[in-house]
Parts: C-alpha cells; sequence; structure tokens
C-alpha cells in the first residue's frame, strides 16, 4: 500500500543517475526493431527446438510425440520463444536483469520521456499517457484489420452458392475475424482510455505498476501477429469459440489460435491488475468511493472481470495446446476427456468476457451523458450498483451458451434465471440515462450523438437477449444469424459506439487536438444508419432458419444477405470516415485545443491538454462529485494547488504515512 | 409496463412548478403505440412467426417467441418514446448556456423501476421454465436422461453427425442408415443424436428441434410432428470447413405411408445394415476408421451415402 504522495520522489534515485549519461543511437536502444529482431531470433530457436524433440531419435525415447501431428511442437515452441525475444527485444527484462545483478535500475522521468518524442510511442514506455495513445492507435488497427475480414465475410455472403472464396479460406476469415475482434477488443477502452484517464480522473501521477501497464500493451502487437501468422498456417476451422475435438483435429493454424488467446489473456490480467490497484491506492485525497466517475467504476469493473476470467482463459489455452501437442486428452471424450470440459472453462471465461465487453461502454456513455445534458448523473449509486451487478452475475450465467449442448439439461431453467436476472442491473444503465435526461439541457455534440447512438444500439441488444435467455425461444434463435446480429448490437453497437465517442470526447483531451466536428457527423450518421441497416434484417436472417458462419444458405434470404451485405460495406465506409478525420485532424490540420470545449467538471479536464508530464503540479484534493451540474453552490471538483500540509495530513492515517514519519 | 415508473411523477426540484406534465404526456404517446404494436404482434405477426407451426415443438417456441416480444415490444417503445420525447422537448437552445436543474435521484422512481424490472424478469423465468417442462423440453437438447418423457409409443431415431453430413438410424426397423431423414406425423419421436467426429449440432428448422451432436454422447429431443410436408436439416454448429453445406432436406410422411417407407427401406438396405456396427447410443470415434476400410474392401464405396463418396471434400 505504497501511497506516494509525491511520486516524483520515487524516481529521484534513478532520474538524477543519468541525466548525465550519454544517450546510445535510437537504433542500438530497444525499441520496435529490436524487438521485431528478437522474435524473429526466437521463432527460429522455437521451432529448431521443436523439431528436434519432434525428431525420430527424440521420438523414440517420448513415443506420445510421432502420435500428434508433428509440425505442432515447432509452430507451439516457436511462438513461444519468439513472445519472450519479442519482450527481451523491448527492453522489458532490462531492470529485471539489473536489479538480480544488484545494479541500479535505469527509470526515466516523465518529462525524459516527453523529451524523446514521437519514438518514445515504439519502446517500452513507463508513462501511462504514452501507454494510453500506444493502446489508442493499436487498437485501432487491429479493429480495422478484423474489420476488413467482416467485408470479406460479407462479400461471400453475396450469393447463397460459395463464389468468392473456398470453403478452406472462408472459415479462416470467419475465424480470424471472430477471434481478432473478440480477443483484442477487450481492451479496447481499458486499454487507451483507461490506462490514460484513471489516474488522470482520480488525481493520482502515476498508475500503481507502471511496467506492468507497458507490459500489458506490448503484448498486444505480438498476439495480433501471431494470429494473423496463423493465415500462413492454413487458418483454424473453428470461429472464435475453438470448440473442441474440432480444434483438436485441427491443422497448425489452430496453434496460433491458441497462442494468440492466451498471450491475450495475459495482456488483460495485466491490464486489470495495475487498474485494480491504481484506483484502490491512488486516489486523491477527497476521492471518495462516493466521488469516483463512473468511468472509472467500469474500469475497476471490468479489471476485476479481467484478472477473474483471464486465467481461466489461460489454462482453456494452455489444455488446447497440450492436447494438439503432448496428445494429453482433456477434450478427447474416448480417451478419458470431455469437449463438454472445453466448452464449460470457454464460456466460463466467455461470459464474462461479453461483460468485459459492455462495461466499459456502460462507463463512457455515464460519463457523457451528464456533460451535455447539464445535469448531474441521476442515481449516481444505482449506476454504481449496476455495474457490480453486471459483474458478479457474469459469472453464473455461462451454461447459457450450452443450452442445447444436452449437458445439465435440468440446470437449464437455473441458467434461464442468472441470465434474464442480468437485465436488472443492465436496466439500472437505462433508468440513469432516463432520469438525466429529464428536464435537461441537451446539446448535440458528437460524443453525445454517439452515446444515444449507443444507448439505442444496447437497447435492441439487449432485449434480443432476454429472448435468447429463455430456453425453448432458445431453442430456435441458438447458433443462429439471431444471436450473431444480438451481439454484434451489443459489442459493436454498444462497445464501439461507446469508443468512438470516448475518442471524440477525450481526444482532445489527450491529444491536445480538436477533431473536425462536422466529419465527426458526417461519421455518425453514416456509421448509425449503416450499423442498423446491416444488423437489424439479420435478427430476421437468423430467426428465418440460416445459422452462423456458413458460406451457403437458403436461396430465399439472397435478399436480405444482399442488403446486409451492401450495407456492411457502407458501415465500413463510416469507419473510413473516423480513420481519416483522425488521421487529418491529428496529422495534418492540428487545431489546437488547450482548454475545457465540454465544460466538464471532470477531473481531467481541470489540467491542461495534453496533460503534463506527471499529470497534476500536486496532488489535487477532491472537493466535490464529478457530475454537480446546475447544483447551486457547489464547490469546484478540485483544489489543483492545495495548501502545503493539506495532502500529507489527508494521509495521516495510513500507514504509509506513519512509515514516512 | 414499466410505463409510470420514471415518467409520471414529477421531481420536486423540477423548473418550472407550472410547467407541463412531461410523464403524462409521455404516457399518452407511449399507451397507444404500446398497445398497437402488441395487438399487431399477436394477431397479425404472431401466426407468422418463425419457426412455425409444423411440429409441437415448432408451435410451442413460435408461441414463446411471440410472448417475449409482446413482453419486448412496450418496454422497448417506452424508452424510445421517453427519450425521443427528451431529446425534442429538452434540446438546449443554441444560445442557451444554462446547467439543467439539479436532480441527483428519486428514490421512489427507482424503487419503482427496480421492483418492475425484477417483477418482469422473474414472470418471464417462471413463463420460461413452465413452457419448457410442459412442452417436453420444446425441441430442445435434453441430454442422455431427460426428466420430462412423453407417454406413449415413441419412434426411435438416431441422428449421427459427423464431417459434414447427418445419417440417421431406425433402431425399431433393424437399425438401417439414410442420409434422408423420414418422419411420420401425429408421433412423439424421439431424436437420439449423437457424432462420430468433432460437434454439431442437429437443427430440424420447421420442426423446432436443436440438438448438439456430441461425440460419445446421446442427447435426446422430441417432438411431434403436425402436418405432413419438407422441412430443412442444417448444422448449427461449426464443424469444420463443410459446415456450411452440411445440410439437407427431411419428409413428415403420414404414419402409413411411412411404415411402407420404413418396411421397403429396411429390406432394401439389408446388406449393408449388417455391415453396419450395431446399433448402439454412442458409438467410438476410433473404430469409424477401420470400419470404413471393411466398407471399402466390401464394394460399399459411399454412393448411399454412409462414408464420404471419393469427391466428397478431405480435411487434412
Amino acid at each position: 500500500m505504497a501511497i506516494e504522495t509525491q511520486p516524483e520522489r520515487a524516481h529521484g534515485a534513478g532520474g538524477s543517475g543519468h541525466a548525465s549519461r550519454r544517450r546510445r543511437p535510437w537504433w542500438m536502444r530497444p525499441a520496435i526493431h529490436t524487438a521485431i529482431i528478437g522474435a524473429v531470433i526466437g521463432y527460429l530457436i522455437g521451432h529448431l527446438l521443436g523439431n528436434f524433440l519432434a525428431s525420430s531419435d527424440v521420438a523414440t525415447e517420448y513415443p506420445n510425440i510421432p502420435l500428434s501431428d508433428t509440425s505442432d511442437w515447432p509452430i507451439v515452441l516457436g511462438y513461444a520463444f519468439a513472445v519472450v525475444g519479442w519482450l527481451a527485444g523491448l527492453g522489458v527484462f532490462n531492470d529485471l536483469l539489473r536489479q538480480v545483478a544488484g545494479r541500479p535500475v535505469r527509470v526515466a522521468t516523465e518529462e525524459e520521456e516527453a523529451s524523446e518524442g514521437v519514438s518514445r510511442y515504439f519502446r517500452f514506455t513507463l508513462d501511462h499517457k504514452v501507454v494510453g495513445i500506444q493502446y489508442l492507435i493499436g487498437m485501432i488497427i487491429y479493429f480495422c484489420t478484423a474489420g476488413l475480414l467482416a467485408m470479406a465475410i460479407r462479400a461471400e455472403l453475396l450469393s447463397p452458392t460459395y463464389h468468392l472464396f473456398t470453403s478452406q479460406v472462408y472459415t479462416e476469415i470467419v475465424g480470424e475475424h471472430g477471434t481478432m475482434m473478440m480477443m483484442l477488443m477487450t481492451s479496447v477502452i481499458v486499454g487507451p482510455f483507461g490506462n490514460y484517464l484513471v489516474p488522470l480522473m482520480i488525481g493520482s501521477k502515476r498508475v500503481a505498476f507502471p511496467r506492468i501497464e507497458a507490459l500489458s500493451f506490448w503484448i498486444t502487437p505480438i498476439a495480433f501477429l501471431i494470429l494473423l501468422s496463423s493465415f500462413m498456417l492454413g487458418g483454424f476451422p473453428f470461429g472464435w469459440t475453438g470448440y473442441a475435438p474440432l480444434s483438436i483435429q485441427s491443422t497448425a493454424g489452430a496453434d496460433a489460435y491458441a497462442v494468440a488467446f492466451g498471450l491475450m489473456g495475459f495482456s488483460v490480467i495485466l491490464a486489470g491488475f495495475n487498474i485494480i490497484v491504481t484506483v484502490i491506492c491512488y486516489r486523491a485525497p477527497g476521492m471518495r468511493w462516493s466521488r469516483v466517475p463512473m468511468f472509472v467504476w467500469a474500469m475497476v469493473t471490468t479489471s476485476f472481470l479481467f484478472v477473474l476470467a483471464g486465467p481461466v482463459l489461460i489454462a482453456g489455452m494452455y489444455m488446447m495446446v497440450t492436447d494438439r501437442t503432448a496428445q494429453t486428452a482433456f477434450f478427447i471424450d474416448t480417451l478419458g476427456g470431455s469437449s463438454y470440459l472445453y466448452q464449460n472453462v470457454f464460456w466460463f471465461f466467455g461470459h464474462p468476457e461479453v461483460y468485459i465487453l459492455a462495461l466499459p461502454g456502460f462507463g463512457i456513455v455515464s460519463e457523457i451523458l451528464p456533460v451535455f445534458c447539464r445535469k448531474p448523473l441521476f442515481g449516481y449509486k444505482v449506476a454504481a450498483a449496476g455495474l457490480i451487478g453486471v459483474t458478479l452475475l457474469s459469472f453464473f450465467v455461462w451454461q447459457h451458451h450450452l443450452f442445447m449442448s444436452g449437458i445439465n439439461p435440468d440446470m437449464r431453467p437455473v441458467f434461464m434465471l442468472t441470465t434474464e436476472l442480468i437485465s436488472i442491473p443492465t436496466g439500472f444503465i437505462y433508468l440513469v440515462a432516463m432520469g438525466t435526461l429529464w428536464k435537461a439541457k441537451i446539446r448535440f455534440t458528437v460524443p453525445m450523438l454517439f452515446t444515444l447512438g449507443m444507448y439505442f444500439n444496447f437497447l435492441i441488444g439487449g432485449i434480443s437477449g432476454v429472448l435468447l435467455s429463455d430456453v425453448p425461444a432458445n431453442v430456435t434463435a441458438h447458433g443462429s444469424f439471431f444471436v450473431m446480429a444480438h451481439f454484434h448490437y451489443t459489442i459493436m453497437g454498444g462497445l464501439i459506439f461507446a469508443f468512438m465517442g470516448g475518442c471524440y470526447y477525450w481526444l482532445p483531451k489527450m491529444m491536445g487536438i480538436k477533431l473536425n466536428q462536422t466529419l465527426g457527423k458526417i461519421h455518425f450518421w453514416t456509421m448509425f444508419v449503416f450499423f442498423n441497416s446491416t444488423f437489424l434484417p439479420l435478427f430476421a436472417v437468423g430467426m428465418a432458419g440460416q445459422p452462423r458462419r456458413v458460406f451457403e444458405y437458403a436461396r430465399n434470404l439472397e435478399t436480405l444477405n444482399d442488403w446486409v451485405s451492401i450495407s456492411a460495406f457502407f458501415l465500413g465506409g463510416s469507419i473510413l470516415i473516423f480513420v481519416i478525420n483522425f488521421v487529418y485532424s491529428t496529422v495534418i490540420a492540428r487545431v489546437r485545443e488547450e482548454g475545457n470545449p465540454w465544460r466538464s467538471r471532470g477531473l481531467e479536464w481541470q489540467v491542461s491538454s495534453p496533460p503534463p508530464p506527471g499529470n497534476f503540479a500536486h496532488v489535487p484534493v477532491v472537493l466535490s462529485g464529478p457530475y454537480e451540474y446546475g447544483t447551486p453552490g457547489a464547490p469546484p471538483v478540485a483544489d489543483l494547488n492545495p495548501p502545503a500540509g493539506v495532502v500529507s495530513a489527508a494521509f495521516a492515517g495510513t500507514q504509509t504515512a506513519r512509515a514516512e514519519a | 409496463m414499466a410505463a409510470e415508473a420514471p415518467p409520471t411523477s414529477t421531481p420536486q426540484h423540477a423548473a418550472g412548478p407550472s410547467g407541463p406534465n412531461h410523464g403524462l404526456r409521455i404516457f399518452l404517446i407511449w399507451l397507444p403505440l404500446a398497445l398497437a404494436a402488441d395487438l399487431i404482434i399477436w394477431f397479425a405477426w404472431g401466426p407468422h412467426m418463425p419457426p412455425g407451426a409444423m411440429s409441437s415443438s415448432a408451435s410451442n417456441q413460435q408461441f414463446d417467441i411471440t410472448v417475449m416480444a409482446v413482453m419486448a415490444a412496450p418496454v422497448v417503445l417506452l424508452v424510445l418514446v421517453y427519450f425521443l420525447y427528451a431529446l425534442v422537448v429538452w434540446r438546449a437552445k443554441p444560445d442557451d448556456d444554462t446547467d439543467g436543474p439539479a436532480i441527483h435521484g428519486n428514490t421512489r422512481i427507482q424503487a419503482t423501476w427496480i421492483t418492475l424490472t425484477s417483477v418482469i424478469v422473474l414472470s418471464l423465468f417462471v413463463f420460461g421454465t413452465v413452457e419448457l417442462y410442459a412442452a417436453n423440453g420444446s425441441g430442445g437438447g435434453e441430454g442422455a436422461s431427460p426428466l420430462q418423457v412423453p407417454g406413449g409409443p415413441r419412434l426411435q431415431v438416431q441422428v449421427i453427425g459427423q464431417q459434414w453430413k447427418f445419417t440417421y438410424r431406425y433402431p425399431q426397423y433393424g437399425g438401417f442408415e439414410t442420409t434422408q431423414l423420414v418422419l411420420p406425423t401425429n408421433t412423439w419421436v424421439q431424436f437420439n443424436v449423437t457424432s462420430i467426429d468433432v460437434i454439431h449440432s442437429f437443427w430440424a428448422y420447421q420442426l423446432g428441434v436443436k440438438a448438439d451432436a456430441n461425440p460419445s454422447v446421446n442427447n435426446v429431443a422430441f417432438t411431434k410432428i403436425d402436418h405432413t410436408g419438407t422441412f430443412d436439416v442444417r448444422c448449427a454448429e461449426l464443424c469444420g470447413l463443410w459446415h456450411g453445406a452440411m445440410t439437407n432436406v427431411g419428409l413428415a410422411l403420414s404414419p402409413a405411408a411411412f411404415q411402407t417407407w420404413a418396411t421397403t427401406t429396411r429390406a432394401r438396405l439389408r446388406d449393408v445394415t449388417a455391415a453396419l456396427p450395431p446399433y448402439s447410443l454412442t458409438y467410438d470415434p476410433a473404430f469409424i476408421p477401420q470400419m470404413s476400410k471393411q466398407m471399402v474392401a466390401g464394394g460399399f464405396d459411399g454412393a448411399q451415402g454412409f462414408f464420404y463418396p471419393p469427391t466428397d471434400p478431405y480435411q487434412p
């Protein structure tokens, strides 16, 4: 519980030491290029080792090995060593090794990091604001890659028979799209906005574990590349769920899936761990739990899902890898395993996962709505309770994915109940929104438009989820395009709309530039219209009997499918407008935005844009809640220059303060 | 249904004491819309709801889906009407920089909302459970030993999923195996669904039957067909490369016609049936490759679909 009221002192030992140190030229210092070299070297080492293990000499001593598809050993070990090489090339282990060797750790202060300019974004940089931007760019790249794959799927579905891709390529694309979206978009909000804004919102100068935070980001590019490399190995034919025994019998592309997904599990655990500790231990004086912004609540609850669900994912992927290489038969029924085991393990992770993809969106819309309603958030405690309720319940619903599987048939009413119960805390989010809108002074800015769009989309997604929870209705809907439309409404309509709203709302804060509002409005309206035009018909398509992940469908559904495909291409075009706007505003136009353009009371808006190194000149003292709009006599949200002694007095009761005294 | 919740009671801090009663207005806009939507859903749309009324389980699901839609429509409309009303009426004037009223919450409204949503959710749960058991699982996969079994004689049909085909065995007719599903009307049918390789999902769309085909597991589903005709069978669980093409058309005949078909088919396939592994509720996947060699050696090259024809796709 190290509450450092003056964290700059913590950096002092390293900082003063190397101010005079001569810098090596940029290409000699660890950065993304050394990481790539490390990954390639690591892969070659692992591959050779795997080949050696699978070679006939060794195989005679380990007779199980040649029974497996022998190409799996070199691939899996190659990936594992590539990850180690990537991280070593980035310099992740440098400080660790220095400490082992008893030498002083070299920590650059944020001012020194800032002096490095753009190159710090390609390094293992410890500043949470740099990590936030890294995540932002990374997530946009991942999202657009997976989105292009979605275009390819829709192109194939233009015709009821297969015409564009072979079935092999089509299933590869479906699997890549689903896996990339589901594994990488877990961090689409926690990564950029969570890491960047949580310390600013709670009045902290830093995060609790900067190295862990930076590591969580730098795992994502290698996980992304490993997943993409599956294309070179023939892909994987089992979608994002990876049901055994199909995943066990698949070719080497499945190794890429298991390693990449498992890696992403590590990434989210690390990211979540850092945010939980930061919020619990690094809140400024006066930042009570009753004043914590709703976005921070969403980040904390999501982080708990990260650290609790992530290990289950890693376990599942580990078992899959050992099944595929060492023939452990966790999931082979005839050898004592069970294919149900994989489904249970996967969905025990997988259902919290889909709330990982919902809660951050709730946080963002609850954060944006009061600002543009100019009213306090209605029912602050209800909103927080909603987030916590969803978090808790999300661990008790996983078997609704197995309603038709024949496992525990008499437990189905229980999971029907828990699944329907989860709509109560989700409904709180709507109660809060409707209460906040009551007699508000609504301003239709671009972030507000995305917020309202999210509420509309998530309403449809949520209500269709209630229908899916009903077991008899689920018999028809299960595994059909109805399910697919449902979760695209909650994830793309909820999470991604909230992410876009967050971009327009917070990018002026994070980058100190204005995003073009006209392009923003065009982006919103095209995205909103074509999103609904894409996914609303898919409810009907699913109910009319089209299963998920097929490349052939009934001819009478061709018109609807064509409509959907063409809408999807326009939806892709609207994302392109966002990318154009992003690049134009941040690279070409660069209109400065320094103040508080939304007149927000959020603590993050009380400092300059982008925030100075160290976030706050002094640890602020929080005086009131973030949503006190229109409250007569409400004090400012925080005192940014508290009188000397106030902050240390605030910590007088804590162990740290006692230890320091 | 959650109508009275937010709108009708105006918070005390409201700006104008003599302002219009927004809650009442929203309620009056919402009520006719909700009524109209529910009437349309129940009377006009309901009879055409998927998956139709070809079998007992399909009718049951159609009824359930209609009830869910009737429940959902007013809720969706309430939220939409409220949002649209708010966005139109409480939109800030361009030159208005002031803040709205400082309403932090309202215990009565919050309690009403929580109570109403809980009541809706719990009633949906009770409804779903009753419907599930009253309809013998409503065509869903019930596992190996279902709790609710329809009384009287049942036609046993085994559905075997394999990459990428469904085949069907009729144990009460000597265990012959076909590639087309033929069923009688007005008879309870018990599907015993299993797989000999990966997980598939047997989905007879118009019959409202869906049950996962798991290797080494017998997954039972029941239905009773009411009308003769054809129905589509598809695989609803991604099972590999040709999952998308794993489809065929089933046939529902009158009981007499089914009897004729079953007897003649049994006689026609006598030699093939003899070469098949004896009927059992599950099959050992490891046995299948050996069996196939014997079938090829015995001249059964899969022309009837008992094994992949040589031109069928091969998964490496």
